[in-house]
């Protein structure tokens, strides 16, 4: 029951602020409720035993996205105008084709009887990622290395701010 | 796990969150809020990695896919917001109907 308790309360807290991101007529607001949104995200990762992608996720998300949004949101200008700076446009249409996806979607999961293993373990992750990372996956490990480093040089490029002629 | 959490309960949060992403991706015109309905979608995604992952017998698979998408995630929200950033230099607005130069 406590389990349960807690996953209500984290899937409250996502929902209500993904709903936050979704609705809100500030993009400021939007920007702090996706705090909201990754923080339960975090929590979900939790109670799935799956600590050390919660802590990435934490670092990553949290320390890392979210905060180069905010800096975005700042950086450019009109944010203090409600009526331009989170415009939304098509939402009836939107709310018709998120519907009948996401109830097909659901009728889907509900319909399927999935695989279900028997040994629900809740041991440490670390070792058995770190192992996989440094055995079958090294290759996607090394090429991730090299798409970070893709990203962060593509990023000044495209930023950098060039005084044309 | 007990306590009467199944994998569809993971599986129908994932859904809404990521439906509240395309929700988001499809009305916002605010380019920043469109890479938070993208984040929101990946995020969703990676739910339903942990949750195949810790009730398909705890292999470790699943979260690793769920660390690679997390590290693309940082990659495409950084070069999306330098993109952001180059538009708002170029037309002083980020709204992505303003900026409809390369229409016909």
């Amino acid at each position: 029951m406590l389990a349960q308790a807690i996953f209500y309360a984290l899937a409250a807290l996502t929902v209500g602020s993904a709903l936050m991101v979704a609705l809100s007529r500030n993009i400021v607001y939007s920007t702090f409720a996706l705090l909201g949104a990754f923080m339960g995200v975090v929590g979900i990762y939790i109670l799935l035993a799956a600590d050390f992608v919660a802590m990435v996720q934490l670092l990553v998300y949290v320390g890392g996205i979210l905060v180069l949004t905010i800096f975005a949101v700042m950086l450019t200008a009109g944010i203090g105008d409600v009526t331009v700076s989170n415009r939304a446009v098509g939402t009836g249409s939107a709310i018709v084709t998120v519907g009948v996806a996401a109830s097909l979607m659901v009728y889907a999961v509900m319909r399927t009887p999935w695989h279900q293993g028997t040994s629900l373990t809740t041991a440490p992750t670390t070792y058995g990622i770190g192992n996989a990372f440094l055995g079958d996956y090294v290759l996607p490990f090394e090429v991730a290395s090299l798409v970070l480093l893709a990203a962060l040089i593509g990023a000044i490029v495209i930023s950098r701010h060039e005084a044309k002629e | 796990m007990g306590g009467g959490i199944t994998l569809d309960h993971f599986l129908v949060l994932s859904i809404i969150i990521f439906s509240l992403g395309i929700f988001t991706v499809l009305t916002r015109r605010n380019a920043i809020g469109i890479l938070m309905g993208i984040e929101l979608i990946l995020n969703s995604a990676n739910i339903n990695y942990l949750a195949f992952a810790f009730y398909g017998g705890g292999k470790y698979d699943g979260q690793i896919f769920a660390i690679f998408v997390i590290m693309l995630a940082a990659a495409e929200a950084v070069i999306g917001l330098a993109i952001v950033l180059a538009i708002y230099q170029n037309f002083k607005t980020i709204d992505v109907d303003a900026t409809e130069t390369l229409s016909g």
